[in-house]
This record gives C-alpha cells, sequence and structure tokens, in this order.
C-alpha cells in the first residue's frame, strides 16, 4: 500500500529560517506543516484517483453496485429534503413577495433559488453527510480490520476497485440526485402555495419554468459534478488514510463530512464566482 | 548472539533452495527502529516460525516480504525476484504465489463466504469457468470444514471459523508460499489447534513453504521444522526447536516454559 508521507518536517521548516524562532512560532510552523503535508497528500491521492480512472481494466460491476449504494439509497433523503426546502423556502418568501404585491411572481422565485442555488448546495451538503460519512467509514473499518491490504495481496489494486468506482459513483449520481431533489422541492414549493392559495399543479409548474433559462440551470449542473467528485474524494481519503484501530473509524467518517462540506462552499463559491465572470 | 544465529542459518540452510531470502532488512517508523539488520532463509518446503513478543517486528518483517510495507535497507529475495526491485505488475504476478493470512482474518465484510473466495479466483485464474470456480471453493471449503458457511456473511462466524474461511481464501489459489501473521491469537485452544493442524495439512496436501508468525507456544510447537527468534528488531537465535530449547538464555527459555 502506498504510504502518504508528510512532504516536508516542521522542523526542517524551522531549520531553514537564518532567525530563532520562538516556541509560538515553532507551533505555527508546526501547524502551516499539518496543514501543507496534509493538502499535499490529499493531492497526490487525487491524481493517483485520477490516473487509475483511466487505466484498465474498469472495475464496471463494483462501478454499478455504487451507483445503487450512493444514488438509489440516498433518495429517500433527498426526497424529503428537497420537499421541505421547496415549502419552507414557499412560506418563508410569501409575506415578502406579498407586501410588494408579487406573490404571483413565488413560483419563479422559488424555481430560480432552488435550481441555480439552494438545490444543489443543500443536497450536496446533505449528500456529504450520508455519502460522504458511508464512504469514510466503510473504507476505515477495511483499513483497520487489514481488508484493504488483503485486496493488495489478491493482486487486485484497491486504489482502482474501492477509490475510483466510488468516486465516479459519487460524481455520477450526485447531479441525479440533485435534480431530483430540485423536482422535490418544486413539488414541495406547490404544496406550500396551495396551503393559502388554490393554483394548478401544471399551472404552478408552467410559471416556475417560465423564469428558469438555460443558463440558470447549466452552472448548477455543472457544479453538481464538482460537488459530488469532492464528496466521493474527500470520502476515500479519510478512510483509505484512516490509522490503526476502531477509534480511526469514527475520525475518518467525522472528518470526512467536515472536510467535504467545506470544500463543496469552497467549490460553490469558486463556481458562482467564475460564473458571474463568465455570463 | 546475532552471529551464532547467523552461522547457525548458513549450517542449516546450505546446499538447500530457499524461497525467501532476506539480507540485513531494516525498517524503522520515524525513531523506531522496528528491524535491524534482519536476515532469515525460508527454505522449500518447510514451515519455519518466527516467534517474538508483541512488538518485536514480527508482523512488519512478513508486511515487507509483500510489500505491502517498504523496507529501509536490505534485500528480500522471494522465488528469485528481488521485490523491490519489481514494477507494481510483476509484483502484482509475484503476490499470486504467495498466500497472507492475516490476524484478523481480513474477510470481506460487504461479502458472502462464497463471495470472498471467489474474489481472487475470478480475478487471477480468469481462464476457470463458473462450475471449475464453483468446485475449487467447495474444495477449499471442505479443506478446512466448513462446506456449510458457504452462503453465510463473516458477520455470522465464529473467530475460528473466520480464520479458516480466511485460510481457505488464500489456498485457493494454489500459492507456493504462505505467510501466517499470528494465526491462532484469539482463538481457544481447541481452535488453535485445528488450526495449527491445517497449516500442517496445507503443507503436505500443497507442498507450499510456511514462514509463521506466532507467540503461541503450542502452535509453534505444532509446525515448527525450524524456529527464528527476533528480540527488539534483530535475530536473536535460530534453528530447529530442539535446539532452539536447548540455548542456556532466560529470554529464549521464557518462551518454552508451561
Amino acid at each position: 500500500m502506498k504510504e502518504f508521507k508528510p512532504i516536508m518536517k516542521a522542523r526542517d521548516i524551522a531549520a531553514e529560517g537564518s532567525v530563532l524562532l520562538s516556541e509560538k512560532t515553532m507551533a505555527g510552523a508546526e501547524g502551516a506543516k499539518t496543514f501543507f503535508s496534509r493538502a499535499g497528500n490529499m493531492t497526490v491521492f487525487t491524481l493517483q484517483t485520477f490516473k487509475q480512472t483511466f487505466s484498465l481494466p474498469f472495475e464496471f460491476r463494483e462501478f454499478l453496485k455504487q451507483c445503487f449504494e450512493l444514488g438509489n439509497r440516498s433518495l429517500p433523503l433527498v426526497a424529503i429534503t428537497g420537499a421541505i426546502m421547496g415549502l419552507v423556502l414557499t412560506i418563508q418568501s410569501r409575506p415578502i413577495l406579498s407586501d410588494f404585491g408579487a406573490e404571483g411572481m413565488l413560483p419563479q422565485m422559488v424555481a430560480v433559488s432552488l435550481i441555480r442555488e439552494i438545490g444543489p448546495v443543500i443536497t450536496a451538503l446533505i449528500c456529504a453527510g450520508k455519502i460522504g460519512s458511508g464512504i469514510g467509514a466503510e473504507l476505515g473499518s477495511m483499513k483497520v480490520t487489514e481488508q484493504i491490504e488483503a485486496m493488495e495481496v489478491s493482486a487486485t489494486n484497491p486504489m482502482k476497485y474501492l477509490v475510483v468506482t466510488r468516486v465516479m459513483a459519487a460524481t455520477l449520481m450526485l447531479p441525479v440526485l440533485i435534480l431530483f431533489a430540485d423536482a422535490m422541492g418544486l413539488l414541495g414549493s406547490w404544496v406550500g402555495v396551495n396551503i393559502k392559495t388554490d393554483l394548478n399543479i401544471v399551472l404552478y409548474f408552467s410559471r416556475a419554468f417560465s423564469a428558469v433559462e438555460f443558463i440558470d440551470f447549466l452552472p448548477a449542473f455543472i457544479k453538481s459534478f464538482f460537488f459530488g467528485a469532492v464528496i466521493g474524494l474527500v470520502g476515500c481519503y479519510k478512510g483509505y488514510t484512516a490509522g490503526r484501530g476502531t477509534e480511526s473509524v469514527g475520525i475518518a467518517a467525522n472528518s470526512a463530512v467536515v472536510l467535504s462540506s467545506l470544500l463543496i462552499i469552497i467549490v460553490d463559491l469558486i463556481v458562482v464566482q467564475i460564473t458571474d465572470i463568465l455570463i | 548472539m546475532k552471529e551464532e544465529a547467523d552461522s547457525v542459518r548458513q549450517a542449516n540452510t546450505a546446499g538447500t533452495e530457499a524461497v525467501i531470502q532476506i539480507r540485513d532488512l531494516k525498517k524503522s517508523f520515524g525513531a523506531q527502529h522496528v528491524l535491524k539488520n534482519v536476515s532469515l532463509d525460508l527454505i522449500k518446503g518447510e514451515n519455519l516460525i518466527v516467534l517474538g513478543k508483541s512488538g518485536s517486528g514480527k508482523s512488519v518483517l512478513i508486511k515487507c516480504i509483500v510489500q505491502l510495507m517498504t523496507a529501509d535497507s536490505g534485500s528480500i529475495n522471494v522465488l528469485g525476484q528481488e521485490v523491490d526491485k519489481l514494477k507494481s505488475k510483476e509484483l502484482a504476478e509475484l503476490r499470486k504465489k504467495v498466500g497472507f493470512l492475516f490476524q484478523s482474518g481480513a474477510l470481506y465484510d460487504s461479502m458472502t463466504v462464497k463471495e470472498n473466495l471467489e474474489f481472487p479466483l475470478k480475478r487471477i485464474k480468469k481462464d476457470l469457468s463458473e462450475k471449475e470456480v464453483r468446485e475449487k471453493i467447495m474444495e477449499a471449503l471442505q479443506n478446512v470444514g466448513l462446506e456449510s458457511a458457504l452462503n453465510k456473511m463473516p458477520s455470522q462466524l465464529s473467530g475460528g471459523m473466520r480464520k479458516r474461511i480466511a485460510l481457505a481464501r488464500t489456498i485457493i489459489l494454489d500459492p507456493a508460499i504462505m505467510l501466517y501473521d499470528e494465526p491462532t491469537t484469539g482463538l481457544d485452544p481447541i481452535t488453535s489447534q485445528e488450526i495449527s493442524a491445517l497449516i500442517n495439512d496445507i503443507r503436505n496436501k500443497y507442498h507450499t513453504s510456511s514462514l509463521v508468525i506466532t507467540h503461541d507456544m503450542p502452535c509453534a510447537r505444532a509446525v515448527a521444522d525450524r524456529v527464528l527468534i527476533l528480540k527488539e528488531g534483530e535475530v536473536y537465535a535460530e534453528g530447529t526447536l530442539e535446539e532452539v530449547q536447548k540455548i542456556n538464555d532466560p529470554w529464549i527459555q521464557s518462551f518454552f516454559k508451561d
């Protein structure tokens, strides 16, 4: 198994400085070393995954199994979350729109909000919790119980079998889950609209989509692939590099959720900025 | 003591064919030197027991043999190939000839016993038909006396059963060399005896050469052709069980006290 070695020792960083470093500065150097070595290790892991993705043979059966596990098994959670998002957004927005006499614009506003931003980000964060922690815990426990090493001595490449399949499945399943969440969100919104008024579902969707253009949909759809890749990669990295002992499994699962959630927000910010410049 | 062990090794292995040759192996984790100049020979067809206290570097030693860990220096020759110089494809080919029984069994939790056995078989022996695969699985399960466990999940098996299934998963590939990492740890005395008997059966049936890492003396007595004792990462003594037992050293004698 490849050992992920720290890129540089903190003491080396300190030794490079010509001034005598105080203890506080040394602690800062240790922190910087930890951050950069972890970032470096994760980059190496990502590059290895990318390289293995394009080398044969491809573990197609395991990939399909993971699509089912990550995609199909997340549908109920995503459906409920999506519907509640749409419902709450409608209930919360109605009074403000009413004040401006624009209650009739409620479907359009909810549709644009859901499709452009809220649907992808909230669904990705929910999936970071479900899929990311699941992958982190699964691979972490496989590492602790030597199953990954057993795979390696059976002449099977665990990066290919375990990591590539999960990253690919998460990357391809997340856009599907986000589309599903958006649809459920609009449905929830229609229910929200109908709490106070009576609006036909066909008319509701007709109004909602009248405000959504292809350019609203495209960036959201593209970033959903990145969200999936982030969830898959972080979950696999944390599980694959888990330490020894059962405690490591919990740490791997927990840190997979925390880091992938943070990265999702950062990726979202970058995509929004790029979209803002390009469009 | 080390020089003594080296000369005993040379005397014991002279004129024999070694399937594993390790010379001056060193491995450290930071400031902790786990293996310091370890040399050993595993002779074709023998059961070599590596004894040592916990933390003496036994598991690190066999993980270095299959390159699950890379040594800092020294050479490891397995079936005539220097393992640290092999490319990944060559290493994968070599690993097909070396069976490894992990301390925990390392059965794949998400797969049934049948799928656990199929997993390496279908990947390594791709030319086998479904019928042949099924026959090989049943034969391996018969050899460990667990045909009835075919469709069970690992979580439904006891510790001893998991070890035996793990053994079946390893021998199904007809390996030339078997590496056992503490095969009887955590098992009751009766199951330990059964596993020890299985190790001998596998050697007799498949003509494998075995390197057994253990600190379980009943297991060592049952299977040992030769014994090598590791102390603080170095070869402390080597010889047949009778020879090692006769060494007048309190530390070595502590292993053989009942």
